[in-house]
């Protein structure tokens, strides 16, 4: 197979350098050395200028950028490390390759350190001997540049064409086979020296370098020519017409010969077919050494064709545009040249100079801004297009100050600042620069502000508007935070928002509403936050505000609406966010009993004050709180006769015993794992395990701050030393209501038949509730002096819970068998376990007790099959079965 | 032939998922960050991941397993930003090579572990170089494009003490990554070659560039084509793309990358774009779907996710990937 010799170079974009690529033109004005212009540019620190010199090379068809600063006068390293800088900035000119071009090694490798492409070496040689070219040549590799190879030696420049192919040769095979540089980045510069200068033995120059270049194309694989055309025609300086026309004529002979590149001026290029005949023919024969009086034939022409020769046009078609277009092109291509003049043009046409800013240099940014967005620009085009804008204000700004009678008053101060934890700070930057371009005051606080500081120095420097910035997930949590501390802080101003992984949907769900007392807007990018602050601070900014809230508001709903994809924690993370209680001894209440306790034949007449009767009207599917619900407009009436068949029915139940109630109770020793499983010990010793409860946690993922809660987190674990307990119930008020029920059916009563049912299961709940106090009050005692009215006790304002299997903090029904047997329920009072672990009689409450004062309720949510296989493992159940009883709370 | 390379040669080899994703559902405070480390530090610390492997090593070792167990072959130390210019700014510069040569130890480790429980699945640990939040070709002044906040030099400084802990601490290869900026990732490579000219070690170096958003360039404005070109002079094993892109964004690039890389390839991609609250949505199932059309038209030799992946995304990517054939690099 062929072996690919492609030398490939790289700036922005890539170059690709193939046998077949016809000739590569290396730009050569951005040379000290050559052009004095571009000198005097650099001396004088007119670097834009320079820019523009560098900008011309590559618009007239440079593939390569050439950049010397060879220069007595000049610090060439610090000249080339900066203008390699300044060129790094400029996406149309960083778009090629460049060329370090400069006869010291220092400068080289400084050079070599700006670049983020491949570049070229110009260059390195055998001049200081084989150890000098041979480090020289690792470094070049270890930097990752190709290299030109002069044809010179220890002896000196080759200038015949033995010498040179015997020192390309010679450098060929270092380079390859000591060093093992890539044969494909070898360059040479078989030496271009001026011919036609007046001495015989220059005249074979040109021919000995052709043949040098075939000669090295036909014997070095991989090995590329350049040279420095220019030189070819030194002896025409001052006649450009006999110079482009030698260049052409040069190159269309070196380049049959197997020239790749060469470093010529593009805009000092004739066409070959264009040379005159005449012209032509007496180059050739200089350049092919034809005849002997070639030189002096070639002269003498020459006398006869003076002339400015040929001068390429920049395409400037665009500058035909009317000035809003061509400020918008400006901007959009970063160009300073003419902005000044349009900014000018606009100026006049305007009764106020700000009206320009507002006007064209913002239509301008907004089509920057909508490029960007699609992708049609990239990100070091737009800070140059930040540049133009400064640039045109900064023009602007005087006549702006003067139309302010000289009285110089920004038109607000806004503070900027990147959050916490985040150091990204382009994108504020840039904001910054835009605003500050438009006369606002910027307080720069950079990156990783602790809002603390942000709202000290909001308040310092009486700021008008806050900016946030930020870039990773993190910040978002960050900037609610700071949301959440200005409205603490009492502070009124403006928030805005802006950053990579910012948006609307976020500003309104999660910021807007933590400060009420400003206004938080979200901030797509750089190019409107000018047009944002300004409605902000404006005539108009109440409605401004007015219309942002709806939005906002009609955002929050939208998004409510989405269908929101739950994603869950992994179980053990979801394990490691568990709730952490502080545990101290203090917390924890020593019961006044343990053990199990029954209850027969509770007197109902104690119950019915316990009765929550809002859940009674729902049963009826009547929506209301009592005791409201029975003046309510609506089901008012309805409610009021339901309520009134209620208490006559109550009475009967009560007066003729209709219903029997019966609880069971225990308190008992238990300590968690630090996990999810709570031991219960068979006494005080907690020697033995009698039985381990099962909790399941909440695997949803949470808040900043907030934990993943299982029930098993209000017990404490073994491990703290402290002693715990929990407490377990079952009570029921439905023994005896089959008889009733039947009676009701029998006559084809249903109202009453749901009715009995419907009071019986308030009964059982008043009866839980009941229980719950004694516990609290008496039998577990960590409460004595409570104080609740029926109210309160449904309002949950009691010390611990009773969470009952089955209902949101614990949907796993199967615990119940536990609960069950520790409590011998079914003989003690006659409730029995369904196989589908119902109840029955259905009117009762099972469930367990706990008393630490930081338990609460809480919905346990979706959980994963992780943790469905986790707590199968440790019931000892089938995983299937499991899977069968949690299957409504399995993500 | 290192066994690397040899495994390289059989199979497509699955690397892990994110880092500080995972990290994040533990929900840490500012304590964890400093547990016996850190305790009088003066800066919050707090979201300086690559401590908690001094701090927390039991979780980023948990988090290494959980990915091994997934099915990873290679997990990225967690060394992200552990050079000195990163962590400057947490004032913890001092502990470089601590953070390096720990993580590289732990990951070392497990990779261990599942290797001996799993002969014939071996484990390695790519020692994770990130790009440093500095940029050595953009200025971070807008007004003064010519300005640098970091020089070549002192990234390469920086990258060579990186690059020696990660070494000392055991890692298989060295994983120089999300380069958003070309220049800071020669810097790295720069580092690279001296330290193993001075150490006389010779590790695999994998190399992954950054596509940030359409436009198909890299922040500092390369293109796919032109970042590859800027770095294959260094003794690269194998070249790819990650992060800022799903799977699906980054397939015109992979495809750039696949045709024309005379290196193995790798990708990993996010999961998917992040919503409006940050959060990346794409499923296990819905990654594994985009990644099936990388293995179906071979552009991958090596392939796993970055940020929003999980090890379930992991565990879907390494099922698939086991029944492809790895990418064949271009003879030419």
């Amino acid at each position: 197979m062929k072996k690919d010799y492609t030398l490939k170079l790289s700036g922005l974009e890539p170059l690709l350098v193939t046998p077949e690529t016809n000739f590569v033109n290396i730009g050569e004005r951005t040379n000290v050395t050559g052009s004095r212009k571009f000198l005097r540019l650099i001396k004088e620190e007119r670097f834009d200028e320079a820019l523009d010199v560098a900008r011309d090379q590559v618009e007239g068809g440079a593939q390569i950028l050439d950049v010397n600063m060879d220069e007595g006068m000049l610090d060439g390293k610090e000249a080339m490390v900066k203008f390699l800088n300044l060129i790094a900035s400029e996406p149309d000119i960083a778009r090629i390759p460049v060329m370090i071009d400069s006869s010291k090694w220092e400068i080289i490798e400084a050079g070599l350190k700006c670049i983020q492409g491949k570049g070229v070496v110009n260059s390195i040689s055998l001049k200081e001997g084989e150890e000098q070219f041979i480090a020289q040549a690792k470094k070049v590799k270890m930097y990752g540049a190709a290299t030109i190879v002069m044809a010179f030696d220890e002896d000196g420049q080759a200038d015949t064409y033995e010498r040179r192919i015997e020192i390309c040769k010679r450098s060929y095979d270092i380079l390859v086979d000591k060093v093992k540089f890539p044969p494909q980045d070898i360059i040479f510069d078989p030496n271009i020296f001026p011919v036609a200068t007046g001495i015989p033995e220059h005249n074979n120059y040109a021919v000995d370098f052709f043949k040098a270049t075939k000669w090295i194309k036909d014997n070095l694989p991989g090995a590329r020519i350049s040279g420095g055309v220019s030189n070819v025609s030194f002896s025409f300086r001052g006649n450009n017409k006999v110079r482009e026309a030698m260049h052409s004529a040069f190159l269309y002979h070196a380049i049959k010969n197997g020239m790749d590149m060469g470093i010529v001026n593009p805009t000092m290029l004739e066409i070959y077919d264009q040379i005159p005949k005449e012209l032509l023919d007496k180059v050739e024969d200089v350049l092919l050494n034809r005849n002997d009086n070639a030189t002096e034939a070639l002269l003498d022409y020459a006398e006869s064709v003076k002339g400015d020769g040929k001068k390429k046009e920049r395409d400037l078609s665009w500058r035909e545009q009317n000035v809003k277009g061509r400020i918008t092109h400006s901007l959009v291509k970063g160009l300073t040249e003419f902005i000044e003049e349009d900014t000018e043009e606009c100026r006049l046409l305007f009764p106020e100079p700000i009206q320009v800013i507002e006007g064209p240099l913002m239509d301008g940014m907004n089509v920057v801004g909508d490029l960007f967005g699609s992708g049609k620009m990239f990100l070091p085009q737009v800070v140059k297009s930040a540049r133009v804008m400064k640039q045109a204000v900064a023009y602007l700004n005087p006549f702006i100050e003067a139309a302010k009678n000289g009285e110089v008053q920004p038109n607000g101060k806004v503070l900027m600042a990147t959050v916490k934890g985040d150091v990204h700070d382009i994108g504020k930057n840039i904001v910054g620069v835009v605003l500050g371009c438009n006369n606002y005051d910027i307080v720069d606080m950079g990156v990783m502000v602790p809002t603390q500081d942000i709202i000290k120095k909001a308040i310092e420097e009486n700021v008008d508007v806050i900016g946030l910035s930020g870039l990773i997930t993190p910040s978002l949590d960050e900037m609610v935070d700071v949301a959440e501390e200005m409205e603490k802080a009492g502070l009124t101003i403006p928030l805005l928002i802006g950053g990579a992984t910012t948006s609307r949907v976020h500003t309104a769900v999660k910021i807007e509403e933590s400060y009420t007392k400003g206004q938080t807007i979200h901030v797509l990018d750089a190019s409107r936050s000018v047009t944002v602050v300004e409605k902000l601070l404006g005539t108009t900014s109440k409605e401004f505000v007015a219309d942002i809230k709806t939005e906002y508001e009609r955002v929050r709903l939208n998004h409510a609406n989405k269908k929101q994809q739950k994603r869950l924690l992994p179980y053990d993370v979801a394990l490691e966010n568990r709730f952490k209680i502080e545990w101290k001894a203090e917390d924890i209440y020593i019961p006044n009993f343990i053990g199990n306790k029954t209850f027969e034949n509770f007197p109902l007449s104690e119950l019915i004050p316990f009765i929550d009767w809002t859940p009674f009207f729902q049963t009826w599917q009547l929506a209301g709180r009592y005791p409201r619900i029975l003046t309510d407009e609506v089901v008012g009436e309805q409610a009021t006769s339901l309520f009134a068949d209620a208490q006559e029915m109550l009475a009967k139940i009560e007066k003729e015993n209709w219903l029997t109630a019966k609880a069971v109770v225990g308190i008992w020793p238990a300590n968690s794992n630090g996990k999810d499983d709570v031991f219960t010990y068979s006494d005080e010793n907690r020697t033995e395990v009698a039985d381990t409860l099962f909790s399941l946690r909440q695997q949803t993922q949470k808040a900043k701050q907030l934990p993943n809660f299982s029930l098993a987190d209000f017990i404490a674990p073994k491990e703290t030393g402290l002693q715990d307990y929990i407490g377990g119930f079952v009570v029921t008020a439905g023994l005896g209501i089959e008889k009733y029920v039947k009676q009701f059916q029998n006559d084809l009563d249903d109202y009453s038949s749901i009715l009995l049912k419907a009071l019986a299961d308030r009964l059982a709940e008043a009866f839980a509730e009941l229980m719950h106090k004694k516990v609290r009050e008496e039998l577990w005692g960590y409460a004595p002096n409570e104080t609740l009215v029926n109210e309160e006790l449904i309002n949950e304002k009691y010390q611990g819970i009773r969470p009952a299997p089955g209902y949101p903090a614990c949907p796993d029904h199967t615990e119940k068998t536990t609960l069950f047997a520790k409590l011998n329920a079914t003989e003690e009072i006659g409730v029995q376990l369904t196989e589908s672990m119902a109840m029955y009689p259905a009117a009762s409450v099972s469930g367990f007790y706990y008393a630490h004062p930081q338990s609460k309720y809480f919905g346990l949510g979706k959980i994963e099959m992780d943790q469905v296989k986790s707590i199968a493992e440790r019931k000892g159940m089938e995983i299937d079965k499991m899977k069968k009883w949690l299957n409504p709370v399995i993500n | 032939m290192s066994k690397l390379k040899e495994e390289l040669k059989k199979r497509i080899l699955v690397l892990d998922g994110a880092m500080g994703t995972m990290i994040q559902q533990y929900s840490l405070g500012e304590d964890d960050f400093r547990k016996g480390w850190f305790e009088g530090h003066d800066f919050p610390l707090k979201g300086n991941n690559d401590l908690l492997s001094l701090t927390r090593p039991d979780i980023i070792k948990a988090i290494h397993a959980k990915y091994y167990e997934a099915g990873a072959d290679i997990v990225e130390t967690n060394t992200f930003s552990g050079t000195t210019i990163a962590q400057e700014d947490y004032g913890t510069q001092g502990k470089v090579y601590e953070i390096n040569y720990h993580s590289a130890k732990l990951a070392r480790e497990v990779a261990d572990e599942f290797t001996t429980k799993e002969p014939n699945k071996p484990r390695f640990v790519a020692g994770s170089i990130g790009p440093t939040n500095k940029t050595a070709s953009i200025s971070p002044v807008i007004n003064d494009p010519g300005f640098r906040a970091i020089s070549f030099d002192e990234l390469v400084e920086a990258f060579s003490q990186q690059v020696e802990a990660l070494i000392d601490g055991g890692v298989d290869m060295l994983l120089v990554e999300t380069i958003i900026d070309t220049l800071n990732a020669k810097a790295a490579l720069f580092a690279i070659e001296q330290i193993f000219e001075k150490k006389g070690v010779k590790i695999p170096i994998m190399v992954s560039g950054t596509i940030t958003d359409q436009s198909g360039r890299t922040l500092s404005g390369q293109t796919t084509e032109a970042f590859l070109i800027s770095t294959e002079h260094a003794p690269i094993t194998s070249i790819g793309l990650n992060c800022a892109l799903g799977a699906k964004e980054l397939k015109p690039y992979l495809q750039v990358m696949s045709k024309k890389s005379p290196f193995l390839v790798s990708a990993h991609p996010n999961a998917g774009l992040p919503n409006e609250f940050g959060e990346y949505d794409e499923t296990p199932e819905m990654m594994a779907d985009q990644i099936k059309v990388f293995l179906e038209e071979g552009l991958l030799n090596i392939v796993g996710g970055c940020c929003g992946t999980s090890p379930a995304h992991i565990k879907a990517i390494a099922d698939l990937a086991k029944n492809y054939e790895p990418r064949k690099i271009n003879q030419n």
